[in-house]
């Protein structure tokens, strides 16, 4: 129980912070949406290629902006070693972890929703039909992202090049989710609009893992 | 009359050593700090004063040794209250957010009084609903030791307070440390020698390159001398 009222203690608090300064919603909305209109205009592509190369190039660019907005995470804890007053308050560390992946995924799904209609209007895709189910795949995907992101976030604050670790730690490990997500997203543009539950095992399964894994080992790292 | 606290535990540092790489930060130091003791801990910069402090409230394990707290209840850590020199504060929140913040995590019963109650003790209550960007480094330094008093520790641990504050501040800080101390809370405050807080010390114990090279009980007569300086 303390775990869950700690969590929703530093979960408001996050989303608070967020709120009121738009960092990282804005970075990355901005981000997207660069991406999105500069490979349309680059490649002009029709309908049927935008279906096939549309959701690769999507997920491309939510994992850039991801490791854009995941950077700050844990960085913005040690500015003024707040972390330490939170590790010093915590029953259990995880519910540090556990905060800020929920914030991260919240972030990081309302990004790509709003960016989604973007994608759909640049990208001559109806994307409201499967709008519902986009989000649901979104989710999966974006869960898998931020908990990645977010371990790896607390490890690249300590580091001395903390700049460029994140990216380059973060993307060849989220192999796994961008396939998977990729592969999911496209299935839904196709005619009969299927979830692709072969690819969404592998999404719910890379999720469990990592949340496991960083439920079992993440107070290690945060200890200094 | 200050109301005392209860319980009061002390921190007793056994061989304790840390090292971080092939550099040694503490080197088998003893120490033992009694309930109710208020200790001044000096020494140059880099002479472990910060690493002692950060191994006492367990955010730092030591390489050998162990830290214990005579006093608490076996198998149980005492509140352990902490001020760096970095506050410690989140800037974006307000000064009542932050510390409703730690009051909740600590689960104080009642959080939203009691960090009504810390703010007019710091004299910041009409500033409560300001974000902490916008205080002064005195105001935040005040609130920094709020958020550390937020769940009455028997111990607190100050590291550098008296850092970057003007006279006025620093008298109030002074003011505040008197107060904790007299209330029987267990201190230990980096501090550097001149310092007037050095004043409310009880004992004084030197580092130098991670060892305890001078640990001083402080006379009656010393304190007043400081505190008659403090005064005028």
């Amino acid at each position: 129980m303390k775990l869950l009222s700690d969590t929703a203690v530093l979960l408001q608090k996050e989303l608070r912070a967020e709120f009121r300064s738009h960092e990282l919603l804005t970075t990355a909305s901005i981000f997207i949406l660069i991406v999105i209109v500069l490979f349309s205009f680059t490649f002009d592509p029709t309908t049927a290629e935008s279906k096939q190369f549309g959701p690769g190039l999507l997920w491309l660019a939510f994992l850039f902006s991801a490791s854009l907005m995941l950077q700050p995470s844990f960085l913005k804890e040690k500015t003024n070693d707040t972390l330490s007053a939170l590790r010093l308050a915590v029953g259990d560390p995880f519910a540090i972890f556990l905060a800020k992946l929920c914030a991260n995924t919240i972030f990081l799904l309302v990004t790509e929703l709003i960016l989604l209609l973007v994608f759909g209007v640049f990208f001559n895709i109806a994307v409201m039909p499967v709008f519902w189910k986009l989000a649901f795949v979104f989710f999966l995907g974006s869960l898998g992202v931020s908990t990645t992101g977010t371990a790896l976030s607390a490890v690249s604050s300590q580091a001395r090049m903390r700049e460029v670790l994140l990216p380059i730690l973060l993307l060849p490990l989220l192999v796994p989710v961008l396939i998977p997500s990729a592969e999911a997203t496209r299935a839904l543009f196709e005619p009969d609009h299927a979830l692709r539950w072969d690819w969404l095992g592998i999404l719910i399964a890379f999720d469990v893992v990592f949340l496991t894994a960083l439920w079992l080992f993440g107070e290690y790292l945060l200890e200094e | 009359m200050n109301q005392r606290v209860g319980d009061s535990a002390g921190i007793k540092f056994s061989r304790v050593e840390k090292k971080f790489g092939r550099l040694y930060a503490l080197r088998r130091l003893d120490l033992e700090v009694s309930p109710g003791e208020c200790v001044a801990l000096t020494g140059r910069n880099g002479s472990g004063k910060t690493t002692l402090l950060r191994i006492a409230t367990r955010l730092t394990r030591p390489t050998r040794g162990e830290v214990t707290f005579p006093g608490a209840p076996p198998g149980t850590m005492p509140a352990v209250g902490y001020v760096s020199h970095a506050l410690m504060l989140y800037e974006e929140l307000t000064a009542l957010e932050n510390l409703l913040l730690f009051a909740r995590l600590l689960q104080v019963s009642h959080p939203s009084e009691r960090a009504a109650q810390l703010l007019e003790a710091a004299n910041l209550a009409s500033r409560a609903d300001s974000l902490v960007r916008t205080f002064s480094r005195g105001m935040k330094q005040r609130l920094a030791i709020a958020r550390a008093l937020v769940q009455e520790p028997s111990i607190l641990l100050l590291d550098e307070p008296g850092t970057g504050l003007d006279t006025e501040s620093a008298a109030r800080l002074v003011s505040t440390v008197r107060q904790l101390r007299d209330e029987g809370r267990t201190i230990v405050m980096s501090v550097h020698g001149e310092s007037e807080l050095s004043s409310l010390a009880t004992r004084a114990a030197r580092l130098d390159a991670g060892a305890l090279i001078a640990d001083t009980r402080l006379g009656a007569t010393f304190q007043a001398v400081f505190a008659a300086g403090d005064i005028s």
